[in-house]
């Protein structure tokens, strides 16, 4: 149908609403962008893409510093029989972006590191990085536990805390992690409800 | 050129719309499908939830370098808003000693693109609260005049339910509502067992489809991302979208609305000047009625701001309510631990993008200490893993005993703590209560007197309490949470909020539940309202508010399905009043 002919359906033609104006008169343009575009990825602003793209390029850790990251990481998730390991996930580039996407964990995760390997060098006589395997364990065994670690460990128990939920937290939002974990969604399906056996188990039912 | 000079464009369109949300957007809808020559004014800038360049949906975290944290965006990276509680360049304060948060959104279709999509009915007894309870003010109009509206709305916009027959919660036209997820169901028995009602949630979700524009929902439990297949209501997809389509309407994006303009002599609307956001320009719209969908804190904004000799206090404003009664629903929540869901069988349930089932209000005023009810959402379920997973293992995995019967030391690392995680995934709950408060005529928005945003329009400053009725309703929210869950044998997390905790009992600051409401109110008595029945200015006849600056009041239902309601109710009132050339 005509729009004219809609407007007589509906039973308004020009005496009721002017038709004063078409569509398109009172556009406004854009000015022209000058600024060499920049590829925005679908479903970011492009304020946000610039952000990304800038802190991707800037670099928060130092050679030595990933390293101590990369041997806490997969000290925090190994491999095991189920899935990979948190530096086989991508974790330490996931806390790199971290730190430099939210400065307030600059402070904490860089003293960490330098209270820990201030303390290594204390028992060790050596920075974490550079102990042995069995020295690096000792180490995380005293700050691992908040609640059987000693006092005198109390910052090493906060920044191993910090540490333990970027590995987890990276880990389980790469994708061997959501593998590991079974979040089977993120998928278009048609929910039925509680499987039955499930159902069975808890002793509930839809009736 | 020069660029101070102000652009007006020569044409008069038949309505000038401020905002394309809920309010807006309907507006548009309604106009442009009746014939009118609408512009549409929107701050923000263009979206379609199914355009790639938009697109979030089934995005997995890794996709996102931080795994959609909320550096960027205040419900994570993946979420639809552009905007938040913070816009730069867009400032606003509030007066020592109180607290608003003002949440926005700049985009076509504001925040309905991420909204809960909770729809549910006002009742008879929510537009009457003042004659009922001694205690707030009555409507202007009651539950008779809105139910045909509301009952428009559930079949153009689609929500899902269930017939209950509650007094005071209408049923509406519903889609099949969602099975129960579990926690859902354990949730459901323990709650029944103490006599507290859990009934299917009321979401603006299509579990069924409606027509051939808008796809049937595949329950990827994104609705807060934007749905590529329209299968849920947001402004742009269902209405603005199809309101362009039309070809009545003139849209612009990055018009930041500055006051509405008047005639010196008549002092009637003649249309809107606007900043616009990419040129920094001064433009006028020339429009015969001018409606206002900016959210009901910019709507103020805008009336306070459009000062003139006949208008000295702001447009629609000559009995000094502009502003005033200010209102957000309560908040308040607890989460907590379910040891019967550890180590659960993994199934995909996602389910729609919300709860499959909620608490309405259940218990009567009369007999409690607080005069408003509330009502519960509910959360929980094997969800996708984001920014944020997995924090804290080190607080529960000390507690509970594994599969085997052994206890570990809190914390850890190695294999173990990779069975910790997968043992405690999907094994919490989460309870929110969201309460109906007061009106009060002392809290408010008002012009800040120093400032001014980066376009040089004048902010809004807030003044806002909560009152003991409100850190009541809250503290009878946190007993209730606990009730359900020793109910159903889970743990509450932390310790229980006190008198001390946030506003008291765990209630959030003002502002944070983002109903807002109430700022133009309606009323039958011009000296005390903006309004009349039909969201027109008593002070200026071509001149309507269409979104939640009119309520008078705001039941515990979250708002958004009344202001479509209403905006469907002006919209033909003007449609009508213009066909009598009454306007
Ligand atoms: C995370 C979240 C969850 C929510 N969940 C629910 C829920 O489950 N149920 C429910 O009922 N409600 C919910 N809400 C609230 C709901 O989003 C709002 O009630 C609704 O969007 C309000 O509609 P509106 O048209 O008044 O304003 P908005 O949707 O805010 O739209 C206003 C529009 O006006 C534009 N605008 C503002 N100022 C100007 C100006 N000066 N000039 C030009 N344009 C301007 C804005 O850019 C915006 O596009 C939720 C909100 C959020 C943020």
């Amino acid at each position: 149908m005509k729009r004219r002919d809609t407007l007589k359906a509906l039973g308004f033609s020009g005496i009721t609403f002017g038709l004063a104006v078409g569509p398109a008169e009172a556009g406004v343009p854009l000015p022209p962008d000058k600024k060499v575009p920049l590829k925005v990825p679908g479903g970011r602003q492009p304020f946000e893409a610039e952000r990304d793209v800038k802190l991707h390029a800037d670099k928060f850790f130092t050679p030595q510093e990933l390293k101590t990251v990369t041997l806490l990481s997969d000290i925090i998730i190994p491999a095991d029989s189920k899935s990979g390991s948190a530096t086989q996930a991508g974790v330490p580039a996931f806390i790199e972006f971290m730190m430099k996407d939210v400065p307030a964990n600059q402070t904490p995760m860089r003293g960490g590191l330098a209270w820990l390997d201030n303390t290594c060098r204390k028992l060790y006589g050596k920075p974490f990085a550079d102990c042995t395997r069995a020295q690096q364990i000792n180490m995380v065994d005293q700050i691992a536990y908040p609640q059987k670690a000693k006092k005198d460990m109390s910052q090493g128990v906060a920044f191993f805390n910090m540490m333990r939920n970027f590995v987890v937290c990276g880990f389980y939002t790469s994708k061997i992690g959501i593998e590991d974990l079974g979040y089977k969604g993120n998928t278009p399906n048609q929910w039925e409800g509680v499987p039955e056996p499930v159902l069975k188990k808890f002793g509930l039912s839809y009736t | 050129m020069n660029p101070f000079q102000i652009k007006e464009a020569p044409v008069v369109y038949d309505v000038a719309i401020v905002g394309s949300g809920a309010g807006g957007g309907m507006a548009a809808y309604m106009l442009a499908k009746a014939g009118a020559k609408v512009v549409l004014l929107e701050a923000g800038g263009y979206f379609d939830p199914a355009d790639p360049k938009y697109i979030t949906q089934l995005k997995w975290p890794y996709e996102s370098p931080r795994r959609g944290a909320n550096t960027t965006r205040p419900f994570g990276d993946f979420d639809a808003a552009w905007g938040g509680w913070q816009i730069d360049g867009e400032p606003y304060s509030a007066k020592t000693g109180t607290e608003f948060h003002w949440f926005r959104s700049r985009m076509l279709g504001g925040r309905t693109n991420h909204w809960g999509r909770i729809s549910l009915r006002f009742g008879p007894d929510d537009f009457r609260r003042g004659s009922l309870t001694g205690v707030g003010d009555d409507w202007p109009i009651t539950y008779e005049d809105v139910a045909p509206y509301y009952d428009r709305v559930d079949k153009l916009v689609g929500v899902f339910g269930s017939k209950e027959g509650i007094r005071n919660e209408p049923d509406g036209h519903f889609l099949p509502p969602p099975k129960p997820r579990l926690h859902e169901l354990m949730i459901q028995k323990a709650a029944k067992g103490i006599g507290i009602p859990v009934i299917p949630s009321r979401l603006a979700i299509l579990t069924k489809a409606i027509n051939n524009e808008r796809g049937q929902c595949f329950y990827c439990n994104q609705c807060g991302r934007g749905c590529q297949a329209y299968a849920d209501f947001s402004a742009s997809s269902v209405l603005c979208i199809p309101a362009i389509k039309t070809g009545n309407v003139t849209l612009i994006n990055g018009a930041m609305c500055r006051e509405v303009t008047t005639d010196p002599k008549t002092g009637l609307a003649t249309g809107v000047s606007f900043v616009h956001t990419g040129t920094m320009q001064e433009h006028t719209v020339r429009a015969k009625t001018v409606m206002l969908g900016a959210s009901a804190c910019e709507s103020a904004r805008i009336l306070l701001n459009s000062k003139s000799a006949l208008h000295p206090n702001g447009l629609a404003n000559s009995s000094g309510v502009v502003g005033k009664y200010l209102n957000d629903s309560t908040g308040a929540s607890r989460g907590a631990f379910v040891p019967a869901l550890m180590d659960r069988d993994r199934y995909n349930e996602d389910g729609v993008g919300g709860m499959h089932v909620f608490t309405p209000w259940w218990l009567d005023n009369k007999k409690l200490d607080f005069p408003r009810g509330y009502h519960i959402e509910y959360g929980g379920g094997m969800g996708m893993p984001g920014f944020g997973f997995g924090f804290g293992t080190e607080n529960m995995n000390g507690k509970y005993p594994t599969a085997n019967g052994t206890m570990k030391p809190a914390g850890g690392y190695g294999s173990g703590l990779k069975e910790d995680v997968r043992r405690f995934y999907g094994a919490y709950v989460h309870m929110a209560g969201r309460g109906e408060p007061v009106p009060l005529e002392s809290n408010y928005c008002e012009i800040d007197p120093d400032k001014v945003d980066k376009y040089g329009i004048p902010t809004l400053r807030f003044n806002y309490k909560w009152s003991d009725y409100e850190v009541k309703q809250a503290k009878h929210m946190q007993d209730t949470f606990e009730e359900i869950f020793h109910a159903m044998g889970a743990i509450p997390m932390g310790n229980k909020p006190g008198p001390e905790t946030n506003h008291g009992y765990g209630l959030e600051a003002p502002g944070k539940i983002i109903h807002e409401v109430g700022t133009v109110r309606m009323g039958k008595d011009p000296n005390k309202s903006a309004l009349n029945a039909y969201q027109q200015a008593h002070d200026c006849k071509n001149l309507f508010v269409v979104d939640a600056a009119p309520f008078v009041s705001q039941g515990d239902k979250n708002v958004t399905l009344t202001i479509l309601a209403n905006s469907m109710r002006t919209s033909e009132f003007v449609i009508d009043q213009v066909k009598k050339k009454n306007i």
